[in-house]
């Protein structure tokens, strides 16, 4: 009877808002610039989510080859974000979002 | 038996994400980021998405926390944070809000246009124009050949394109990462004022600016 139930594209859609949601949340709440820049992945990966469960509700393959281009641009991005923060936490050590307020190095 | 993999995979991927949200520490994010990225990984291959999924973990928990992980270790950051000291006293309340209020519209937007079909076991691998037979299921290898046909003929100017990204990104992080290295190691020089002093290559001059005080 419960195994008759299978999930259908709305629910990978809705866990992905709630993911992406928390993802939100945990951006706008933490101030270490790692953990926030964890939060920005996961919600790429939320959206790859909804992204690969449209792509299977509609029949159409061009979704899990937007999520294939979302992973390549996520790899370049985390290279060049965690660069900039290695360069920031060295000059400052322990630096968090609130320190970093003003434009002087 | 696809009920079960959906509910354990995402108690997976919730937990995790709460967890990179509410742990203090940074490498205890780092992990239960693996946790929720692992967790997504098996919702793919729940989706028949079987190279999206290999892809997943190998770049994402293979190569993107790893690259985490070293930096937190590389810059010592590894210490908790404390998440009771508020700096913007309406921030957090403000947070919540916005988070609630995004879930709730993307979910209220989410049921109204929803629609009842289950995804079907087999079948949403051959996207093919290929009439699959009364229950037939698509080969094994449906998935990957659709991706690399769609990847390297619809889009194989986008797909070059991200090599000029992945270049650019590695030699701007090169570059990015040693400015700041060359401009302590030319105060440096201008201090001390040796010939001799300024032999060592890169490492060594890195550890001493790391240890001294620039």
């Amino acid at each position: 009877m419960i195994a008759a139930v299978q999930p259908t594209p709305t629910w990978y859609l809705i866990l992905a808002a709630v993911v992406f949601g928390v993802g939100a949340v945990g951006v706008l709440v933490r101030r270490n610039p790692l953990v926030m820049f964890m939060c920005i992945e996961l919600m790429l990966n939320a959206v790859n989510l909804s992204f690969v469960a449209m792509s299977r509700r509609l029949g159409d393959i061009g979704g899990q080859t937007a999520v294939f281009f979302v992973l390549v641009v996520a790899a370049a991005e985390v290279v060049v974000g965690l660069g900039i923060i290695v360069s920031i936490l060295r000059r400052r050590p322990g630096a968090t979002a609130d320190d970093l307020a003003e434009l002087k190095g | 038996m696809e009920l079960v993999v959906f509910v354990i995979a995402s108690l997976m991927v919730l937990g995790g994400a709460v967890g990179v949200v509410v742990y203090r520490h940074p490498v205890h994010a780092a992990l239960s980021l693996v946790l929720t990225l692992f967790g997504v990984a098996v919702h793919f291959v729940a989706m028949e998405a079987h190279f999206l999924a290999a892809v997943q973990v190998i770049v994402y928990a293979g190569a993107i926390v790893v690259l985490f992980l070293f930096v937190i270790m590389l810059l010592g950051v590894d210490q908790a944070e404390d998440l009771r000291v508020e700096r913007i006293p309406i921030q957090r309340p403000l947070a919540g809000v916005m988070g609630i209020g995004v879930v709730g519209l993307l979910i209220a937007a989410i049921t109204v246009t929803r629609d009842t079909s289950s995804l079907t076991v087999g079948s949403g691998l051959d996207v093919t124009d290929t009439v699959l037979p009364a229950g037939g299921v698509a080969g094994h290898d449906a998935n990957i050949r659709q991706l690399a046909g769609n990847l390297f003929g619809e889009f194989v100017f986008a797909f070059e394109l991200t090599s000029v990204l992945l270049i650019v990104a590695v030699a701007g992080t090169v570059v990015l990462t040693r400015r700041v290295r060359r401009s302590e190691q030319e105060s440096r020089r201008s201090e001390v004022d040796g010939p001799a002093r300024h032999a060592g290559d890169g490492g060594a001059s890195a550890a001493a600016s790391r240890n001294g005080p620039s």
